[in-house]
């Protein structure tokens, strides 16, 4: 790019014009100021993984892989497994998800595709701010309104209904991984809502028409040419999801109950990586409890770059032949 | 031609957008199994006028019609008929081609049967073939059906979508400029083939190519600033028109 360089109009074609000179030594130093700023980001990966490791290098020393599948969790006799953590966050990023993608593609289809013009900017400004409400705010409300909620109407109904699947069997307390996976959901709505309706907004009106002019239904056109024209995107915002649901800390932590344990039933409390990060690293007493947390955190990090290169490569897969705007025509 | 049947008219046609007039007081008729071209300069409402005749011009904002659009002399605005049903008999090409880009050449010629109805894979393969056949595309992708579509150049693209619109077997086929993205080779293909199919389908094609009207059309329609200034057999048109504006338009006085 930098050896293309453009003609200037008052230079003679002959003599070599200085200002080209000029304009090439701008471009690199141009170029070595973003190549710079490039890598440092790799760099910076590489030594957040490099102090992860070294600060958790005695715990991992001491319990070596068996600390992702041991569930014991007790500091003063100093015996950690993380699997409940794992676990927790696992589960409650997928449920959250489960629970946030297909309420946050239907308000994003029904936004672009069928609300009437006139409520279609003002709906998407007000999801839009939620999520700028702090996660804090999340956890309170969700003590104060969504867990009495949950415990006195939804959990209930879900026993007298489903009941006779392990997941709602048991005592009910109301801070549960259900809770927490559902103030997740709450939290993560918005922004995959708000990314699914950019990327519907995004396809061609060709398609739309293209789709209609064979005689489609809306609803039609949206499945059979929409939705799959704008699939990558979509994808990628369900991604985005997930990566905020696996990280997210403070809310999870007010409602998921904070305990080492692995249950079947949704209504039991749980934990997640993030979540015992936040309660103890300011309490850790004894070294290898430090140790024994930076080891949480290194887990969690492979955990999300893991979950991230599966998605990356399930867009790359998907978009493959098709190019996920512009030349869609 | 052996029969002369009026398969497709308008009857004092009239389409807005909001409270502008795209498309003033137009009757016109088009008799079954020939191509008819609209002519004229650019904004004077031939693509307007065409997407009232399937019922595409009411998706749009603000976009509402007067007068009457009859199929076989039944009116299609009628209030028991559904515009879905309609478009089905109403095939429709567009200037650019719009094939599906994650569906594969199979699937975008199969797209207009599969919402139809529930068909058999046997019947979908002959249909598939059929359509790909007529559209004059077929040995050129016989053998990467399942590839995709975005896969072709925009010639071939545009005979896609022909092929698409004509799998379901509609009856009528409104073209909007279909060969204005194209080069002079895709051009002469798709010209060829719309001369192919009037044996089959009523043609109504909107161009900005005299010579394009002149070559494939039966009957000519100029329109200006929304009227319909001037029909008939395509020879009289270009040969003799009755009306001054007509005779300046296609011999390149304005534009
Ligand atoms: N969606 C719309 N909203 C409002 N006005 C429109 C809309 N689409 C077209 N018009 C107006 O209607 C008139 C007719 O437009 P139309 O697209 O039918 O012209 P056209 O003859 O097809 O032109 P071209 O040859 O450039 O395609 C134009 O004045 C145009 O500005
Ligand atoms: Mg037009």
């Amino acid at each position: 790019m930098a050896t293309s360089s453009l003609p200037t109009p008052e230079a003679p074609a002959t003599a070599p014009p200085a200002s080209l000179v000029g304009a090439q030594h701008g471009d690199r130093v141009f170029r070595l100021l973003l190549t710079t700023a490039a890598l440092a980001i790799p760099l910076l990966m590489g030594f957040l993984v490099y102090e992860l490791y070294t600060g958790s290098a005695l715990a991992i020393d001491r319990y070596g892989l068996g600390f992702v599948t041991g569930s014991t969790w007790d500091p003063v006799a100093e015996e950690f497994g993380a699997a409940p953590l794992i676990f927790g966050t696992l589960l409650s990023a997928v449920l959250a998800l489960l629970i946030a993608v297909p309420l946050s593609l239907g308000v994003a289809i029904f936004l672009t595709e069928f609300a009437p013009r006139w409520l279609r900017q003002p709906v998407a400004f007000v999801i839009e701010l939620l999520a700028a409400i702090p996660s804090v705010v999340y956890g309170l409300w969700g003590i104060f309104v969504l867990v009495p909620l949950l415990k006195k109407v939804v959990f209930p109904f879900l026993r007298d209904t489903l009941g006779f699947l392990p997941f709602f069997q048991g005592p009910i307390y109301g801070p549960s991984m259900l809770a927490a996976s559902v103030i997740l959901a709450i939290m993560v709505m918005p922004f995959i809502m708000s990314v699914a309706r950019e990327v519907l907004l995004a396809v061609p009106n060709s398609q739309r028409e293209a789709a209609l002019a064979l005689g489609a239904t809306r609803w039609e056109a949206v499945t059979s040419a929409i939705v799959p024209y704008a699939r990558s995107g979509i994808i990628g915002a369900v991604i985005l999801g997930l990566g905020r649901a696996l990280g997210e800390t403070m809310a999870v932590t007010m409602l998921i109950g904070n305990r080492h344990e692995i249950a079947a039933s949704l209504f039991a409390p749980g934990y997640t990586m993030a979540a015992v990060i936040a309660n103890e690293f300011s309490g850790a007493g004894t070294d290898i409890h430090f140790a024994a947390l930076t080891y949480v955190a290194l887990v969690l990090f492979v955990i999300t770059v893991l979950v991230n290169a599966a998605a990356r490569l399930l867009i790359w897969r998907v978009s493959r032949g098709a190019p996920a705007g512009g030349t869609g025509l | 031609m052996a029969e002369s049947r009026v398969h497709l008219a308008t009857d004092r046609l009239t389409a807005m957008y909001g409270k502008f007039t795209a498309v003033k007081d137009v009757s016109l008729t088009f008799t079954a199994n020939t191509v008819n071209a609209l002519i004229g300069p650019s904004g004077c409402g031939k693509s307007t006028y065409l997407r009232t005749l399937n019922r595409m011009h009411e998706l749009v904002d603000g976009g509402w019609i007067t007068g009457k659009v009859l199929l076989d002399g039944e009116d299609v605005y009628a209030p028991k008929v559904s515009p879905m049903q309609l478009r089905r008999r109403i095939g429709m090409v567009f200037q650019k081609p719009t094939p599906f880009p994650t569906m594969s050449i199979y699937d975008n010629v199969a797209a207009g049967l599969r919402l139809e109805r529930r068909v058999s894979r046997a019947e979908l393969d002959e249909v598939v073939e059929r359509s790909l056949r007529q559209s004059a595309l077929w040995d050129e992708v016989k053998d990467r059906l399942k590839a995709s579509a975005m896969a072709l150049s925009g010639g071939q693209q545009q005979r896609l979508c022909i092929a698409r619109t004509i799998a379901p077997r509609p009856e009528v086929i409104l073209l909007d400029e279909p060969t204005a993205s194209l080069d002079p080779g895709g051009t002469q293909r798709i010209e060829e083939l719309v001369f192919e199919l009037k044996r089959e389908f009523t043609i109504v094609i909107v161009t900005h190519n005299m010579q394009q009207a002149a070559r494939v059309s039966d009957t000519t329609t100029f329109f200006y600033m929304g009227s319909m200034i001037e029909t008939g057999p395509t020879r009289q048109i270009f040969t003799r028109p009755a009306q001054e504006q007509t005779e300046a338009y296609i011999t390149g006085r304005f534009g």
